[in-house]
């Protein structure tokens, strides 16, 4: 039998060489998977609408074209926002999707307020709940006014 | 301390996983055993490293033809760590061959396959195989020229067997020996679904046989006690899989693996060659030709895995002192020999290719960045045979002209164009002269890394676009008129049917375009619209 320094020595090496190769497998395993891509963040900004198409205090759909990064995929695809005139030179654009889970909403012209088909939020003109599960105002595009021209962003701000 | 002692007490009355890992760590091995046994324990621990870095691969990769190229170029170029994943995986794939490799030799030398060990020998064998078999399915796999063109000769070996090849063909989804989609989808699922749970079971069977039979003992092992596998062997073993795993991830870091160009089906320039492993194979496939072939590609192949199948049963002989087993030492050297001198001539006679082996890694190309004008005069370059005296890289019968620009005047070169020699006349349009003039005096940097590098169906295309005067009204990478849209990035918003319907017919797809519409043959316009889909925003 060998003497137990040599036995406890073996023991300590077979635990130490092989926790080394595991985490060197396992830190860039999860740099991998969890760091972001590097590039495609860049914001940009897409004409949406004319001003001059909106009345003041009507939320309209309006619907763009914008090119999106999808993983290697470069997507050029229709994208939606209700877009809100405040006056001549302020405009909210709202991200299409209900702050509960996603759902599209849209504006219900009899009762004034934008709902939810899904769970039946609702918000006001200006985005705050009315009623209903969603846990926070609509979320809004950023926008820009270039002559005359509505300019969405990519990023997306919470209320 | 005691809660743990607890929690495995638990497990251990109800799973009895404690007794179970103590039976196997606590197994009696031979007094002779050693650092001659660490060899399959570093083979598993290969192949569970290639599971670990195939599965992340897989969470960003797409398996389908052209896809599966640029998801891969996404892995490494966007990727934090991609580049090194795909290392592990790529060179952990050579290293795992060359330990499944020193594994069996060293059981040959040891003469370990004896009674009653031949199952185990066999099943072994059968994981060699797999190990090849994977080799062979995921080099298709990155979908660059060298994946493709590799595998078009491997598919064109396995059609050689009289009867049974055009079905082994249909097998790999290769019907009338061209690679597409369904070629892909066979290799992938083979490589990712079918060979990774087969080798699990059979190093299961491997393993289990190894316990059954105990590790090979030699002669003088009968007089000593003998000792436990744990921690003293497994001790060795680690420390021998952990060489391995340094060897390993020193080279994913240090050695880049290539990414060529997306697979080109009509590229004629590319020099296909299998992986270094494979090379032997393929040079001896050289000294057999015509009908002799099939004794290359099949007959001697199937007989050498034959033999080494049933060693057990050639070699019947009591078990002997290693010193004194020559004839396996003998064939084992004649073996490594016979191997290196193949491969060694194999990359002797390989010609160096003009693809850059790392295009894919770049973000854009030389090429993509290049006029079309320019790109064109490559391709006027490349049509009228320049290439024979003007040997780029390299000084011939003519200067190299990627060297220094021509300061020769205009004339003397629409003449030498013309007549590059007495009694030599070219092809070359007008156009197409005025082209190489501007591009063989005014040379950029971008036209110099392109001119060997770019892909000849681009090169094509922009030939088409400066035939068919696209400049005239629009911009690409700077130049032409902004009478009809800029082209850069056209690809973001049009797909393929788009564009080649709107060359056919301009006005049905964009109403009010004053475009013309262009009557190109079904080659100049798939060579266009490629073209002009690769150039990037």
């Amino acid at each position: 039998m060998e003497s137990s320094t040599r036995r406890s020595f073996y023991s300590a090496a077979i635990a130490g060489l092989g926790g080394l190769m595991t985490a060197a497998l396992a830190a860039p395993a999860a740099a991998y998977l969890l760091i972001r891509p590097k590039s495609q963040k860049q914001s940009d900004f897409v004409p949406a609408a004319d001003l001059s198409q909106l009345t003041v205090g009507k939320p309209e759909e309006v619907v763009f074209r914008r090119t999106r990064v999808d993983g290697w995929r470069v997507l050029n695809e229709k994208s939606t926002a209700w877009v809100l005139r405040k006056d001549d030179q302020k405009v909210i654009a709202y991200a299409p999707q209900c702050t509960h889970l996603g759902c599209a909403y849209h504006w219900d012209e009899k009762e004034n307020n934008f709902l939810c088909p899904c769970h039946t939020s609702t918000f006001s003109i200006d985005g705050k709940v009315l009623s209903g599960p969603a846990p926070r105002p609509l979320d809004r595009f950023v926008t820009k006014i270039d002559q005359g021209k509505i300019l969405i962003g990519t990023e997306i701000q919470r209320a | 301390m005691k809660m743990l002692r607890g929690v495995i007490d638990w497990l251990e009355e109800r799973t009895g996983i404690e007794s179970g890992i103590k039976h196997f760590l606590y197994e009696d091995v031979p007094a002779s055993a050693g650092w001659h046994q660490v060899l399959g324990s570093v083979a598993m621990f290969a192949f569970l490293t290639q599971v670990f870095t195939g599965i992340l691969l897989a969470l960003n990769y797409a398996p389908t033809p052209g896809e599966a190229y640029n998801s891969l170029r996404y892995i490494v170029t966007e990727l934090t760590a991609g580049q090194l994943i795909r290392g592990l995986h790529h060179w952990g794939a050579s290293l795992m061959i060359i330990v499944v490799v020193l594994h069996l030799m060293q059981v040959l030398i040891w003469g370990a396959y004896k009674k009653p060990r031949e199952a185990t020998w066999m099943v072994g064998c059968f994981l060699l195989l797999i190990t090849l078999a994977f080799g062979l399915t995921g080099y298709l796999l990155p979908w660059d020229n060298r994946a493709y063109w590799g595998t078009v000769v491997t598919t064109q070996i396995a059609a050689l067997p009289p009867v049974a090849g055009p079905y082994v063909l249909r097998l790999l989804g290769s019907d009338g020996g061209s690679i597409g989609a369904i070629t892909f989808a066979r290799f992938y699922a083979a490589h990712v679904l079918l060979l990774p749970p087969l080798t699990m079971l059979l190093i299961a069977i491997h393993v289990f046989l190894v316990r059954r039979h105990g590790v090979t003992p030699i002669p003088q092992d009968a007089d000593l006690p003998k000792k436990k596998f744990y921690p003293e062997q497994v001790f060795k073993d680690t420390v021998a899989t952990f060489i391995w795993f340094a060897v390993l991830v020193t080279m994913a870091v240090a050695v880049r693996v290539p990414l060529g160009h997306v697979a080109d089906p009509t590229d004629t320039s590319y020099i296909p060659r299998p992986e270094w492993y494979f090379l032997f194979l393929f040079q001896m496939l050289k000294a057999f030709q015509g009908p002799l072939e099939i004794v290359g590609a099949v007959i001697l192949p199937t007989l050498a895995i034959l033999a080494l199948f049933l060693a057990p049963f050639i070699d019947r002989g009591t078990a002997l002192r290693v010193r004194e087993r020559t004839g396996a030492i003998a064939l084992v050297v004649f073996a490594i020999i016979g191997w290196s001198a193949l491969t060694a001539r194999a990359i002797a006679t390989t010609p160096p290719s003009t693809e850059d082996p790392d295009a894919g890694l770049a973000l854009v190309e030389a090429w993509q960045e290049l006029p079309a004008d320019q790109l064109a005069a490559i391709g006027a370059f490349r049509k009228d045979n320049c290439g024979n005296c003007h040997v780029i890289g390299k000084s011939g019968p003519g200067p190299d002209l990627t060297r220094a620009a021509s300061q020769r005047p205009t004339d003397w070169l629409i003449q030498h164009f013309k007549q590059p020699a007495p009694g030599i006349a070219t092809q070359l349009k007008n156009p197409e002269l005025r082209g190489l003039v501007s591009f063989v005096t005014k040379r950029t940097d971008a036209g110099v890394k392109a001119w060997p590098s770019a892909p000849q169906a681009a090169v094509e295309g922009a030939m088409v676009y400066q035939a068919s005067q696209c400049t005239a009204c629009h911009k690409l990478n700077g130049v032409g008129m902004e009478t009809g849209p800029p082209l850069n990035g056209v690809a973001d918003h049009r797909n393929r049917e788009w564009l080649e319907g709107h060359f056919a017919d301009p006005q049905k797809f964009s109403p009010g375009s004053t475009m013309p519409a262009y009557k190109l043959s079904s080659h100049d316009l798939d060579r266009l619209t490629g073209y002009i889909m690769q150039i990037p925003k």
